[in-house]
């Protein structure tokens, strides 16, 4: 069987799957990771924590521009017949917010780190100098930035976590192919068309 | 003509021996021993920014004796502590991260201390100082070189400047975001006796 790279109209190819899940992981290891280095009492903890927090920011933002491009060039595999007309409306707006926040983040990130009159260089994994943004700099830029991108990153939390709880929702309880067409494109939609 | 260049000669050569004849004529009459006052040192310190830049910040506080041997030149020495707490960089939250144990843990390695081992005289006003430094209970040898600036009125003052590798002394943070040479311009200024 030759491997499905592109997206049908019921299933997810291979780009489709390897983009969420990795993105995904990333993401949600980004918010802990943010999480847990405002809290880390060692000022070198907390510094290197920040430099690995920006390295996978920048890493996450290449990986959301491929998959944001991805998903234009692409068919979205229809709901399955079943769905209901709330789900049918709210599933779209979550997926469009959960975009929207995942190309926000990391340029809020960026943003903030530009206007920090600290000047720390940003070195994506020691690689190489990634230039700020040309955004004003000041405590009280840097300060709004901070905000901006920390309330996202609630945000963020409680719409990742729908998201979950939605998709083990139609695994556990509905018993249908939402989830596992995200694992493996092998597993196709019960009302899968011509394709 | 025979007497007008006989005078352009002689004025040339005022100019060109003039500067270092002076400085010897000081540092001969300089031998002795100077206590180091904060007014009128400071000990600066640059280390360079990926991409380019630096971050740039001093020491307020620091104590030391300078001993200037003429017969010896290689009897001299020189002997600086500094209070890493008073380090300043112009933001408040750089230089608590730089007293924190993340860098100096200045609560409990309160000083930054250098002894020469040898001065040895390379011209007329200066000289490379050999010495070991400690910081955070490591010890490494380091050479700086100095320069005399001025002597007057039992004051001395020195230009001293010298390249450190602080990964040597457990404060390799931040590498290779921030470099791991830690460029010193010192003046230092010692008052006799």
């Amino acid at each position: 069987m030759a491997l499905l790279i592109r997206n049908t109209g019921g299933r997810y190819g291979w780009i489709a799957i390897l983009l969420h899940w990795s993105v995904g992981l990333l993401f949600i290891g980004q918010i802990v990771l943010g999480l847990v280095m405002v809290r880390t009492t060692s000022q070198r903890s907390a510094f290197e924590l920040i430099q690995l927090h920006k390295s996978f920011g920048f890493l996450l933002f290449g990986l959301i521009l491929l998959r944001l491009g991805w998903r234009l060039a692409n068919v979205t595999p229809r709901l399955p017949a079943e769905t209901g007309l709330l789900e049918r409306r709210a599933a779209p707006a979550a997926h469009f917010a959960l975009y929207a926040l995942q190309l926000v983040l990391p340029l809020t990130g960026w943003a903030l780190v530009s206007a920090s009159v600290l000047e720390i260089p940003t070195m994506p994994f020691d690689l190489f100098v990634m230039p700020n943004l040309p955004v004003p700099i000041s405590d009280a830029a840097e300060g709004w930035w901070r905000v901006v991108h920390v309330y996202l990153a609630y945000a963020a939390i409680v719409l990742v976590a729908v998201h979950v709880l939605a998709a083990l929702r139609h695994h556990f309880w509905l018993r249908d192919i939402i989830l596992v067409r995200m694992i493996s494109p092998s597993r196709r939609c019960d009302d899968d068309g011509p394709e | 003509m025979l007497s007008r260049s006989l005078v352009i000669a002689t004025l040339a050569a005022a100019v060109v021996a003039g500067p270092s004849a002076l400085a010897a004529a000081s540092l001969s009459a300089a031998g002795g021993r100077y206590t180091i006052s904060q007014a009128g040192s400071s000990i600066r310190f640059s280390i360079g920014k990926a991409g380019g830049g630096s971050l740039d910040g001093a020491f307020a506080r620091f104590t030391g004796n300078i001993r200037v041997d003429n017969a010896n030149a290689d009897r001299s020495e020189v002997n600086i502590t500094i209070m890493p707490a008073s380090v300043g960089t112009g933001q408040g939250r750089i230089d608590a991260f730089l007293r924190s144990d993340a860098v100096f843990d200045a609560a409990n390695d309160p000083e930054i201390r250098f002894r020469s081992t040898n001065v040895r005289r390379t011209g007329e006003t200066t000289a490379t100082i050999t010495g070991n430094l400690t910081a955070r209970g490591k010890t490494s040898p380091e050479k700086f070189q100095a320069e005399l600036k001025s002597f007057a009125g039992g004051t001395i003052t020195f230009r001293v400047t010298g390249k450190v590798l602080r990964s040597r002394y457990g404060m390799d943070v931040g590498t290779p975001i921030y470099s791991n040479v830690v460029e010193f311009d010192m003046t230092l200024s010692g008052r006799r006796g």
